[in-house]
C-alpha cells in the first residue's frame, strides 16, 4: 500500500517545526508503524535527505521509548498497544497520516519526532522509590503480602513511563504516571514507611515540572499502552490529602 | 507547608478546592431544586416557603455569602487551574482525537463559565428582580398574593412565558447538568473516594443525579410554557 | 599471556567468603574522594551505579536511551532464579549451581557460578525490599513457577513482566541517588571509546547524542554493563538500539574478548515477515507445553495447515527426541527447525517458519482453557501477524536472543585491564556456552548489587593510579580520533545506507555462524566480513551533521563496529573445533545429531587480544578447571 504522511519536522529544541508531506510507498501490512518509517527513512536517505528522527527501541511494546501521536492518538489507538505494536494492516491504502511528537511543556521536542521525557526520571528521583540501601533487607517471605494487594500493585507497576497520558490529556497532566507509581509503592507493606512523605514530594516535583493538572476526563487510561486505571489518581488524590494535612 | 496552604498553592490543593466548594454548590442545586419544585404544589405552598426562606435574614445572608464565597473559589481555581493547564501544552497538536474522555469532562471551562452568565441572569431576573431583564414590562417586585407576600408563584409563570428568557433558562440548566454529570462524580475523584468499587457507584449518582436535575429543572418553564401551570 | 581468574583457593563455598575477607577496604571517609564511571543502566548498570553511591563513592552513570529506565533488561519475561527453597522442592545453591553449569555444557567457571547460586539468594530479599511486587500465593508468600533446564521451581516473576519489575527497582534506587547528588546522570549519551592512563581504565570519551558534542569523562574506574551484542545478527530479539561499541572499543584497547561465538537462539519466536523487518519477538517457551510443533512432509508443500493431512504432517521434534518431544531444550528444538526449513519445508513467507499447532490441545482440553493459559501470548502473536492461532497454528521460528560471550574477566568481574570492571550480559563470566531461563537477571543484579560494589573497592584500596585531569594528552589524543572517525563517516557520502549493511551482515553471520556452523561457512564469513567492511567506508552515506541529534551517525558508528565484531565472533566459532551449548559445529555431533564436545582440547575460556587494525588477533586460553562437578554429556532423549 502507498501512502501520504505529514510529520513534524523541526531541526532542534530551539527552532519552530513544521509540517511536511512524504509518501510511504510499497509499505506491506504485516509492517510495525515504526518499520514503515523505517522504509521512509531509507528511500529518504538513499535519495540524499536527512531521515526523520524518531525514538524506539525495543520494538515489542514495554520500554516505553516510542513517543508519537498518529493521527491525533497517542501511540495510534490499538488497544493496550504502544506504537511499535500497531500494525499497518490497520490503515488502508492511499489513507493520509499525521505523525506528531508529544506535546508538553515538560517535554520539550528534541529533534523531528523526539521529545526530552526527563522530567519523568526527576519526579521519580524526588520520590519515587523505596529507601532501602543493598544490603541488610529481610527474608523476601518475611512480611506477606497478600495477593490481591500485591496484583493491584502490580497493575500499577505496569507503567513503562512512555507519556502517552501526559500526551493525550487535554492539560498535559502526568497524573496517571505519578498516581501509578504512588500506588505501586503505596499499596505493599514495604512503601508504607514512606508513603505521605513520597506522595507530596512527588506531586509538587510534578507541579515544578510544569505539568498540568487532572480533570479526570480519562483520556489517559485510554491511550494508555498498559491500561493503567484512573482508579490510581483517586487513590493518590486520597494519600496526598493525607499527606498535606498530616501533623 | 502550612497545612491550608497547600490547598491554595499546589494542583492537587486547588483540585480539592474545586470539588469541595463543587460539592457545596452541588447540594445547593439539588435544596434549589427541590425547593422549586413546590411549584406544583400551588401558589400558596411555594409563596409560603419563599417567604420562610425570607425570614430570617441572618440565616438567608449567611447562606448568601456562603454561596458567594464558594463561587468565588470554585471560579478562582477554575481560572488558576485553567490557564496552567494551558501553559502546560503552550503548542497544540494539529490533528487530536478524544479518546475515552465525555463531551462534558471536555468543555468543563466553557459549560462553566456560561452557567456563570446564566446566574447571573438569574439573579437578576428573579432575586433582585430587576425589571429590565425580564422583558414583560413588569416589575416582578409589584406582584403579592393574597396575603400580600411576593407572588413568587407568579413571577414564575410571568416569567417563564417569554419564550428568550425560558430557552435560555432551558440552555443554562442543561449546560449546568452537562457540567454536573463530569463535576459531581468527579469530584470524588478529586477528594480520592471514586476507588475500587466504588468507581461505577459514583459515577454512575453523577450521571442519575445530572439527569434528575435536569428534569426537575426544566418541568418548571415547560409545563409553563405548555400552559399547564397559568 | 596467563590470564589469572584469581579464583580463591579453599572449598567451593567458602570461596567468595575468603575473597571478601581478604579485599582491602576503603575508609568510609576516603570513598568520597573515588569517582567511578558507569556505563549502561539496565539490571547490572543500574544497580552497580545505586549500590556504589550508597557506599559513598563518586557516581557518573551513562546511558544511550532518553531514561535509564529504558535498557534492554526491561523486555526479559519470563523471571529470576535462586535457590530460596520456599516450594520445599529440595532446591538449594549446590543444585542451582549445577544445574547452571550442567546448562552451561561445563563451559563456566565453577567458583563464578557458585556465587552466583550464593548471591540469588540476597537478590530476591532485595528486591522484595525495594517494592518489586512479585506474585504471591494467596497467603501472602512468594509465588514460584518452574523453568527450562530444572527440576525444582525457583523461579520468582511480575506476571510477564519481571525484567521490566526488576529494572525499575533498579532505576528507583538510582533516581534515589540522583536525587540525593550522588549520581550525576548522563542520558542519551553514548561511550565511544575507553581511555587509559598508565595501562590503567581511567576514563571514556563520549557522545552527546542531542548536541553531538564530543567530550571526556576521568574516574578512578570503570563499570561497562552495556549488555550483549545479539544485535550483529542484525534480526534478535534485542531492542534495536543494542550494540557492542563501548565493549568493542575496550577490546581494541587492550580488553580480551572471551567467547564471542556463544549465542543463543530462542526456538519460540515470531517468524521474519519481510525484508522489512527491524526485529524478532519472543513468545514464552511454556508454549510448547501445548503445541505441537509439525512441517509438511513434502517440500515445497503450498497448501494451507488446515488443508494438510495428518498422515501428511511431519512432527518433527516428536519423531526425533521422542522422550522430551516438543519440550526439548531451546539449542536442539531451534537446530532442527532451521534444518526442516533448509530442506525446503519450511512455511509461511520465505519458508522460514515451522507450525506449532494448539489443535490437538485446543480438542483435549477446550480452547477455554488455553486461553486461560496462553491469553497474553496468543494476542500478542495475533496483534502481530493478525492472524488467530485458535484457527490457523501459530508460525514460530528461531531468533538471536542472548550471547554469553563478552569482555574477560576474573572473579573479580575486572577484566585483564585494571580497572575496568564489566558486569552483566557484557561479560563472559557465568553461562558458559548456553544460558539457561531465568538466569540473566539473576546474573545482572548479582554483578551489580552483589559484586562489583566490593571488588571495585578492593581495586581502589589496593591501586594508586591517580585519577588523571581530562586535559590528560592519552582522553585528548582520543577525542581527536572520533573526531575524525565521525567526520569521515559523515563525509563518504556513498550510496548505501548503515541499515543495508547492517542487514547484509546479519544475514552473513546468521546464515554462516548462526544456529550451525562449519568449518567452511565460517571461512566463508572471514572472507566475506572483511569486504563488506571495506565496502562500508568505501559506500556509506551517513547524512545530517555531527552537531544535533543524528540518529544515522549513531547507527553507522555501531554498525561499523559490528563489521568488524562479526568477523572475531566467526573467527571464534572456527576456532572452536567443538559443539557445546550455542555453539554447535555441524562436524562435530553424536551419532543422533547431539552437540559432541570435546573436553580434552577446548576445556577452556578462549580469550581474544587485539593486535592492531588488519591484523588477526592473538587466542589467549583460561582452562577451565572443574573440582567439584565431572563433565558429563549432556542427554535430552
Amino acid at each position: 500500500m502507498n501512502l501520504t504522511l505529514k510529520i513534524w519536522r523541526q531541526k532542534d529544541r530551539n527552532t519552530t517545526g513544521e509540517f511536511v508531506t512524504c509518501q510511504a510507498r510499497n509499505i506491506l501490512p504485516d509492517m510495525s508503524f515504526l518499520e514503515m518509517l523505517d522504509v521512509v527513512n531509507e528511500d529518504l536517505t538513499r535519495s540524499g535527505h536527512e531521515p526523520f528522527a524518531f525514538d524506539s527501541d525495543c520494538r515489542e511494546g514495554i520500554c516505553g521509548t516510542c513517543s508519537l501521536v498518529i493521527n491525533g492518538i497517542p501511540h495510534g489507538g490499538q488497544k493496550g498497544a504502544t506504537a511499535c505494536q500497531l500494525h499497518m494492516r490497520h490503515f488502508r491504502d492511499g489513507q493520509t497520516i499525521t505523525v506528531e511528537p508529544w506535546r508538553a511543556k515538560s517535554f520539550p521536542v528534541l529533534r523531528d519526532l523526539v521529545v526530552d521525557r526527563s522530567a519523568f526520571d526527576h519526579i521519580i528521583a524526588s520520590g519515587g522509590f523505596v529507601s532501602v540501601n543493598t544490603g541488610g533487607a529481610p527474608d523476601g517471605n518475611a512480611l506477606p503480602v497478600g495477593k490481591v494487594d500485591a496484583d493491584q500493585a502490580m497493575d500499577a507497576a505496569a507503567c513503562i513511563g512512555c507519556g502517552a497520558c501526559v500526551a493525550a490529556c487535554k492539560n498535559a497532566s502526568a497524573m496517571l504516571f505519578v498516581a501509578a507509581k504512588v500506588a505501586h509503592l503505596g499499596l505493599l507493606p514495604q512503601g508504607q514507611s514512606e508513603r505521605y512523605q513520597r506522595v507530596v514530594k512527588m506531586v509538587n516535583m510534578m507541579d515544578q515540572e510544569g505539568f498540568g493538572a487532572c480533570t479526570a476526563t480519562g483520556s489517559c487510561e485510554a491511550v494508555c499502552p498498559k491500561e493503567i486505571s484512573l482508579d490510581f489518581i483517586a487513590q493518590l488524590n486520597r494519600d496526598y490529602l493525607v499527606g498535606c494535612l498530616k501533623p | 507547608m502550612n497545612p491550608l496552604a497547600f490547598l491554595f498553592r499546589t494542583s492537587l490543593g486547588k483540585k480539592y478546592l474545586m470539588a469541595l466548594t463543587g460539592f457545596g454548590l452541588f447540594a445547593f442545586v439539588v435544596v434549589h431544586m427541590v425547593g422549586n419544585l413546590q411549584f406544583f404544589l400551588g401558589r400558596e405552598a411555594i409563596n409560603r416557603y419563599a417567604y420562610f426562606l425570607h425570614s430570617v435574614p441572618e440565616l438567608l445572608w449567611g447562606a448568601r455569602i456562603g454561596l458567594l464565597v464558594m463561587v468565588g473559589l470554585h471560579v478562582w481555581t477554575a481560572i488558576q487551574l485553567s490557564a496552567e493547564n494551558r501553559a502546560a501544552r503552550p503548542i497544540g497538536y494539529k490533528r487530536k482525537k478524544a479518546l475515552g474522555s465525555s463531551y462534558a469532562s471536555r468543555t468543563m471551562l466553557m459549560s462553566g463559565l456560561i452557567i456563570g452568565c446564566f446566574v447571573i441572569y438569574h439573579l437578576l431576573h428573579f432575586t433582585v428582580q430587576v425589571p429590565e431583564v425580564n422583558f414583560t414590562g413588569k416589575d416582578f417586585h409589584d406582584l403579592v398574593d393574597a396575603e400580600k407576600h411576593h407572588d413568587v408563584y407568579q413571577m414564575m409563570v410571568t416569567g417563564f412565558l417569554q419564550p428568550w428568557v425560558t430557552l435560555f433558562y432551558i440552555v443554562g440548566v442543561g449546560l449546568l447538568c452537562l457540567h454536573l454529570s463530569h463535576g459531581v462524580s468527579s469530584l470524588f475523584q478529586s477528594l480520592g473516594l471514586r476507588t475500587g468499587k466504588y468507581t461505577p457507584l459514583l459515577k454512575s449518582f453523577g450521571f442519575w443525579m445530572s439527569w434528575v436535575l435536569v428534569i426537575g429543572y426544566w418541568s418548571i418553564p415547560i409545563s409553563v410554557v405548555l400552559g399547564l401551570k397559568k | 599471556m596467563n590470564l589469572d581468574a584469581k579464583i580463591p583457593s579453599g572449598p567451593l563455598d567458602k570461596k567468595w567468603e575468603k575473597c571478601l575477607l581478604e579485599m582491602k577496604l576503603v575508609n568510609p571517609a576516603n570513598k568520597r574522594k573515588f569517582e567511578v564511571i558507569v556505563v549502561g543502566t539496565g539490571l547490572a548498570g543500574a544497580s552497580a551505579a545505586a549500590t556504589m553511591a550508597e557506599l559513598g563513592y563518586g557516581v557518573k552513570s551513562f546511558c544511550f536511551q532518553d531514561s535509564p529506565r529504558r535498557a534492554h533488561s526491561i523486555a526479559a519475561q519470563g523471571g529470576i532464579n535462586a535457590a530460596k527453597n520456599y516450594q520445599n522442592d529440595g532446591d538449594s545453591i549446590h543444585r542451582l549451581f549445577y544445574d547452571t553449569i550442567k546448562g552451561g555444557d561445563y563451559r563456566a567457571r565453577e567458583a563464578n557460578v557458585y556465587r552466583l547460586a550464593q548471591t540469588s539468594v540476597k537478590i530476591i530479599d532485595q528486591c522484595v525490599a525495594q517494592g518489586v511486587p512479585f506474585a504471591r500465593e494467596y497467603g501472602g508468600l512468594l509465588a514460584n513457577r518452574s523453568f527450562g533446564g530444572a527440576q525444582v521451581s525457583r523461579t520468582f516473576y511480575a506476571r510477564g513482566q519481571t525484567g521490566q519489575q526488576l529494572l525499575i527497582g533498579a532505576y528507583q534506587a538510582l533516581e534515589r541517588q540522583i536525587g540525593l547528588g550522588n549520581i550525576r546522570m548522563f542520558p542519551r549519551t553514548e561511550m565511544l571509546d575507553l581511555v587509559l592512563v598508565n595501562g590503567h581504565a581511567k576514563g571514556i570519551v563520549v557522545r552527546d547524542l542531542v548536541t553531538g558534542e564530543i567530550s571526556s569523562h576521568s574516574a578512578d574506574a570503570v563499570i561497562l554493563a552495556t549488555g550483549g551484542y545479539g544485535n550483529v545478527f542484525y534480526l534478535s530479539t534485542n531492542a534495536v538500539g543494542c550494540n557492542v561499541t563501548a565493549i568493542w572499543r575496550a577490546y581494541k584497547r587492550g580488553a580480551f574478548m572471551a567467547n564471542p561465538c556463544y549465542t543463543q537462539i530462542h526456538p519460540t519466536c515470531i517468524p521474519v515477515s519481510g525484508d522489512h523487518q527491524s526485529k524478532l519477538t519472543l513468545m514464552s517457551e511454556s508454549l510448547r507445553n501445548d503445541g505441537r510443533v509439525w512441517v509438511p512432509k513434502v517440500k515445497g508443500d503450498k497448501r494451507s495447515a488446515h488443508q494438510i493431512p495428518e498422515n501428511e504432517r511431519d512432527y518433527f521434534l516428536e519423531r526425533k527426541y521422542p522422550s522430551y518431544g516438543n519440550l526439548a531444550p531451546r539449542d536442539i528444538s531451534s537446530r532442527a527447525a532451521k534444518e526442516a526449513c533448509d530442506d525446503g519445508r519450511g512455511v509461511g513467507p520465505g519458508g522460514l517458519g515451522v507450525y506449532l499447532d494448539f489443535a490437538d490441545a485446543i480438542k483435549r482440553l477446550g480452547a477455554d482453557k488455553i486461553r486461560e493459559r496462553y491469553d497474553n501470548l496468543f494476542v500478542m502473536y495475533e496483534t502481530i501477524t493478525g492472524e488467530n492461532a485458535f484457527e490457523v497454528p501459530m508460525r514460530i521460528y528461531p531468533a538471536v536472543h542472548y550471547t554469553m560471550g563478552g569482555l574477560w574477566v576474573d572473579y573479580h568481574l575486572m577484566s585483564n585491564i585494571p580497572g575496568l570492571f564489566v558486569l552483566g550480559e557484557a561479560n563472559f563470566s557465568d553461562h558458559g556456552a548456553n544460558r539457561l531461563g531465568a538466569s540473566a537477571l539473576m546474573q545482572g543484579l548479582a554483578d551489580g548489587y552483589f559484586v562489583a560494589p566490593y571488588t571495585v573497592g578492593n581495586y581502589f584500596a589496593t591501586n594508586s593510579v591517580p585519577r588523571p585531569s581530562t586535559n590528560h594528552a592519552e582522553f585528548k589524543k582520543i577525542e581527536a580520533e572520533i573526531h575524525h572517525r565521525t567526520q569521515n563517516l559523515l563525509s563518504i557520502n556513498g550510496k548505501r545506507t548503515p541499515t543495508s549493511f547492517h542487514r547484509e551482515l546479519g544475514k552473513l553471520m546468521w546464515e554462516n555462524c548462526g544456529m550451525a556452523r562449519t568449518d567452511e561457512s565460517l571461512r566463508i564469513n572471514l572472507k566475506k566480513i572483511p569486504e563488506l567492511r571495506e565496502e562500508f567506508w568505501r559506500d556509506v552515506t551517513v547524512t545530517g551533521a555531527n552537531n544535533s541529534l543524528n540518529q544515522a551517525l549513531e547507527q553507522a558508528g555501531r554498525v561499523a563496529d559490528f563489521l568488524e565484531f562479526g568477523e572475531l565472533t566467526s573467527r571464534d566459532a572456527l576456532e572452536r573445533k567443538e559443539s557445546c551449548g550455542g555453539h554447535f559445529r555441524t562436524e562435530f555431533q553424536t551419532a543422533e545429531g547431539e552437540a559432541l564436545r570435546d573436553d580434552e582440547n577446548f576445556a577452556h575460556v578462549a580469550a581474544w587480544e587485539f593486535q592492531g587494525e588488519g591484523k588477526t588477533p592473538l587466542l589467549h586460553k583460561e582452562p577451565l578447571v572443574f573440582e567439584e562437578l565431572k563433565m558429563s554429556q549432556r542427554s535430552y532423549k
